[in-house]
């Protein structure tokens, strides 16, 4: 009874590492950049909900539609600001010239959470209408399932966007090569500027789900899951969309399996562990991609 | 080449500045005729640790202008300079060392063990009388300058296992804060002093910074046969706690420390997951004393929030500092005050205290019960 | 030529051991640079060693914390248990701690002859992670509450000393038939197998002597603190160095030691801002970047640099 409950535990913690996860991994396949400001985009969106529901004094169903939408709108136009004043005057700079910048904007917005919100967390209502399954001894929280039904979702629309429409076309062209798509009459800019706009839609989902499970939000809290997530991400192969849903999953289910199993003190210790052999065995992660080097 | 130039004159220029503040800085130091007394602070005041450095600082504010507006101590006004370490052993003595340029009669500081042991490294060479407000490691008062104002770790472990027994329980699950000392230090000397008494810890279990999932621990507690949970940590991860713990269907008697304070406007008021929560500290922002009421008010009319454990840690070490210096009739000189510090009694916001030669607070706690949305004082 | 060049630099470091010297014994450099001398020669010992893989190598990691910390461990945990005279125990602490974090560099460069870019970031990360996970966990050196009681006796000139010697052996070995190998590597590994490098070899060995120093510099930082606790030697620590490097310019040495400078000393000038000097401290970080890395500005600079090459 207790293996199939840790096992959910294990599922529900790895379907928010998913989720936030494929933001991750889209910014990184198509701009081949490290997004290290993600979880702080998730962060502030968790402060624009915790904000917009206070204000409403809307009916039921708009008092949930409300808070959801503005926090969508905001993660998203944050995100494309981001791109546009911190990374775009280093579009052909070294990718690690991008990553410090990425992670000062990083430092810049947890320091502004700081200084708007205060150092303690807040408390955020859930968004999600409260039901639960239980099974004798067995518990599924109503975010749990929330949460991994729209991971799922969110990954099969994802794909299909990124195969088979025009805009997804595109993004694997620039993907592939910049400049040869840039001759292909592709615009890369704009391109590149709507992967943001996506990922951090993504990043708002992401952060309304988990506000919902978890509860609180602080200036910090973007930090631990964020790097959570970009472990997942790699693990299933960054990059990869279906890599992102397994490679957090996997995450969260180890995670759980050591702590309950093996040792709580050690489980940081046996999660990136497994990672390492994993990547040993796989350079490139469960799903990822070989590229081979011609010369 | 440009860029060179610019970075060496960059770099240049911040040495400079440095040590042109120099020669005032050691000058003001040895000043003590002059009609203030300069405190100085640490504690975190950006990063993870933010709050207790913010709420320290805030509650010595308080103290300082109460007592400013009271006109002052022996004739001089107080002033409080402090400074952010970030939680981090470098910076906190990095920022002592600014301190002391300033010329700091008296230090608070810091907040956090482990920076208040580097501090106190530093500070010892120069006989300076810090007080550590919250810093409850054992070694922070290991150097004959350093006084504390709140309770070991250990003393609170082993005053909770011994509560806990009273009530007739026996079978303890734990969870704690591997990556925090406070919390890995009450959760040793409570697990050792609770075998002692004869009772049996069925589930220890641990979790790190930043984790906000214990479904997992509180999972295997609810198999382990516990009849009570310890939760010896700070009052953003009990809340969590409390609320996973309703949700995986756990009901057990929860008990804790000082940390704790602050859980009840953590969870907004709605304490049904946690009711009957009993946890040990001196200090209930509830409670009728009136020196305790003025001061909620005044930090909730500055600050707009209540103020928790270690804003009043901050207040009380002020005051500490005000009762020093009036006991040596105005001697700034540190070993002075560091003698004054023994010979005072402080009536402060959390609980009446002596400290005695090793700088350890003599003080009782109280027991506070979290019962219908708010803390009740047990006895 | 080149001996010209070795005598000047050995006057520059003589005179600016004579400058501090002069500044702290005459009491003429506040309390906050005199303190401060230490910590940024550990961190210009940090981003040099670091400089060694990530700028010269061309490998990504993001664990160079851990090394520092594995050193740190073993030079203090040394100190403590041995009651020799400063003198003979320092040294030995040194060597031990740069050992230790040596072995390490050795395991972590396994995963590193495999992985590339990113998924290496990610493994050496991981193994940031593992190593203040396990030492979080162990009492004997003292958990989460760190190692206390270390005897304080690392001063400016000890750290003077062994930041030349850092500095000495890795850009003497950067210029050796080493360091060109190790650049070949860099520029394009299979060109430099095709010609015949070990690649295998000099990737081993920029990890091992990269480990080393970052080794020595954490026991000097727990020789000058006097307490070392696993969660100074976070992520984040490693992302510090990093940055370092990157603004420094990567492959450039004096880069990394103006910008270990400048990043060390810049939170402590701007602590008159107060809170907002994360704030600052952030957008300085970002306009740096964007002012060091603008392709506009950059093509500016490389003109100036062909011109100076040219000329030679």
């Amino acid at each position: 009874m207790d293996f199939i409950q840790q096992f959910i535990n294990g599922l529900s913690l790895g379907s928010i590492y998913a989720l936030i996860a494929l933001g991750y991994t889209m910014v990184y396949g198509i701009a081949k950049m490290l997004n290290f400001a993600h979880g702080d985009v998730i962060m502030v969106g968790a402060y624009v909900l915790s904000l917009a529901a206070v204000k409403a004094g809307l009916s039921p169903v708009m008092s949930i539609i409300f808070p959801v939408v503005i926090c969508m709108l905001s993660c998203t136009v944050l995100g494309v600001t981001i791109e546009k004043i911190a990374y775009r005057p280093l579009r052909n700079a070294s990718p690690l010239a991008v990553l410090i910048t990425a992670i000062g904007v990083s430092y810049f917005l947890q320091s502004v959470a700081l200084l708007i919100f205060g150092s303690n967390q807040r408390k955020v209502e859930s968004v999600i209408p409260e039901f639960s399954l239980s099974l004798g001894e067995i518990h599924l929280s109503g975010e749990a399932i929330t949460t991994l039904g729209v991971t799922v979702l969110i990954m099969i629309c994802l794909a299909l966007f990124i195969n088979f429409t025009r805009v997804g076309k595109a993004m694997r062209a620039v993907s592939e090569d910049k400049g040869a798509a840039q001759l292909m009459g592709v615009n890369v800019n704009t391109t590149i500027s709507l992967t943001f706009a996506i990922g951090s839609f993504l990043a708002a989902i992401a952060s309304i789900l988990f506000v919902s499970s978890y509860g609180f939000v602080g200036p910090y809290s973007g930090a631990m899951p964020g790097i959570k997530a970009f472990v997942a991400a790699v693990l299933g192969g960054i990059g990869s969309i279906p890599g992102a849903m397994l490679g957090g999953i996997i995450l969260g289910i180890i995670e759980s399996m050591s702590k309950a199993y093996i040792s709580t003190e050690l489980a940081d210790a046996i999660v990136f562990s497994v990672l390492i052999i994993v990547l040993l065995v796989k350079p490139t992660g469960i799903l990822g991609r070989k590229r081979i080097t011609k010369v | 080449m440009l860029k060179k130039l610019m970075a060496l004159t960059l770099a240049g220029a911040m040495i400079f500045s440095m040590t042109g503040c120099g020669g005032s800085g050691s000058d003001a130091s040895a000043d003590n005729g002059s009609d203030v007394i300069k405190i100085g602070g640490i504690g975190p005041l950006t990063g993870d640790a933010a709050s207790y450095g913010v709420s320290t600082k805030n509650g010595a504010e308080i103290a300082v202008e109460e007592i400013n507006e009271a006109g002052g101590v022996e004739g001089k006004q107080l002033e409080l300079l402090f400074e952010d370490d970030e939680c981090d052993e470098q910076k906190s003595v990095n920022a002592y060392s600014t301190l002391m340029d300033q010329g700091i009669n008296v230090l608070v500081g810091s907040v956090t063990s482990a920076c208040s042991i580097a501090v106190s490294g530093e500070s010892s060479n120069d006989g300076i009388l810090q007080i550590t407000p919250s810093g409850s490691a054992q070694e922070c008062t290991a150097t004959p300058n350093a006084f504390r104002i709140c309770f070991t770790d250990p003393l609170q472990g082993q005053v909770m296992a011994e509560y806990i027994q009273e009530q007739g329980l026996s079978k303890a699950a734990v969870i704690y804060n591997n990556g925090d000392e406070y919390s890995k230090g009450i959760h040793d000397a409570f697990v050792a002093k609770f075998a002692e008494l004869g009772g049996e810890i069925v589930a220890d279990e641990s979790f790190t910074s930043g984790d906000v999932d214990f479904k997992t621990q509180l999972t295997k507690i609810k198999s382990s046969g516990a009849d009570c949970l310890f939760l010896p940590f700070y009052y953003t991860e009990v809340a969590n706690v409390s609320e996973q713990a309703a949700s995986l269907g756990l009901a057990l008697p929860m008990f804790g420390c000082d940390g704790w304070d602050g859980v009840i406007k953590q969870l907004n008021g709605d304490t049904t997951n946690i009711e009957g929560g009993t946890f040990l500290t001196p200090f209930v922002p509830t409670d009728s004393d009136e020196k305790i009421q003025a001061f909620v008010k005044k930090y909730n009319e500055k600050y707009g929030a209540d103020p928790d454990q270690f804003a009043a840690d901050g207040y009380d070490a002020i005051y500490a500092i005000k009762l020093a210096v009036e006991q040596t009739g105005g001697d700034l000189s540190n070993e002075a005050l560091i003698d004054a510090m023994t010979k005072i009694t402080l009536n402060g916001l959390t609980g009446d205290m002596t400290f005695d030669e090793n700088g350890e607070p003599n003080k009782s706690a109280k027991v506070a019960v979290i019962e219908n949305g708010a803390y009740t004082a047990k006895n | 030529m080149k001996n010209k060049k070795n005598i000047i630099y050995a006057a520059i470091a003589i005179i600016i051991y004579l400058l501090i010297f002069a500044l702290v014994e005459t009491g003429t450099a506040s309390r906050q640079l005199q303190n401060l001398i230490v910590p940024v020669l550990v961190n210009i010992m940090l981003a040099v060693s670091l400089n060694l893989i990530v700028g010269f190598l061309g490998e990504l990691t993001l664990g160079h914390a851990g090394f520092m910390s594995v050193g740190a461990y073993a030079g203090c945990l040394f100190t403590i248990s041995c009651d020799l005279p400063a003198v003979i125990e320092l040294p030995i602490a040194f060597i031990i701690g740069g050992l230790t974090a040596a072995v390490f560099g050795f395991i972590i460069g396994i995963p590193a002859l495999r992985l590339k870019g990113d998924y290496l970031a990610i493994v050496t990360l991981g193994f940031g992670e593992i190593i203040r996970s396990i030492l979080n966990s162990m009492d004997i050196v003292g958990g989460s509450g760190g190692l206390k009681g270390i005897e304080k006796s690392g001063n400016y000139t000890v750290a003077y000393v062994l930041t030349i010697i850092t500095l000495i052996v890795i850009s003497n070995v950067i210029r050796s038939c080493h360091g060109r190998s190790i650049k070949a590597i860099r520029d394009n590994v299979i060109a430099a197998e095709s010609v015949g490098v070990n690649v295998v070899y000099y990737k081993m060995f920029a990890f091992v002597l990269s480990a080393f120093f970052a080794g020595v510099a954490g026991v000097l930082y727990g020789q000058n603190l006097g307490i070392i606790k696993p969660a100074t030697f976070d992520f984040n620590k490693s992302i510090e160095i990093l940055v370092m490097v990157v603004l420094g310019g990567m492959g450039n040495i004096k880069g990394s030691i103006i910008a270990a400078i400048i990043l060390t000393l810049l939170p402590e000038l701007l602590r008159d801002l107060a809170d907002y000097r994360m704030l600052f401290y952030a957008l300085a970080l970002i306009v740096m970047m964007l002012f060091s890395s603008n392709p506009t500005l950059v093509e500016f600079r490389q003109r100036l640099f062909a011109k100076k090459e040219g000329g030679k």
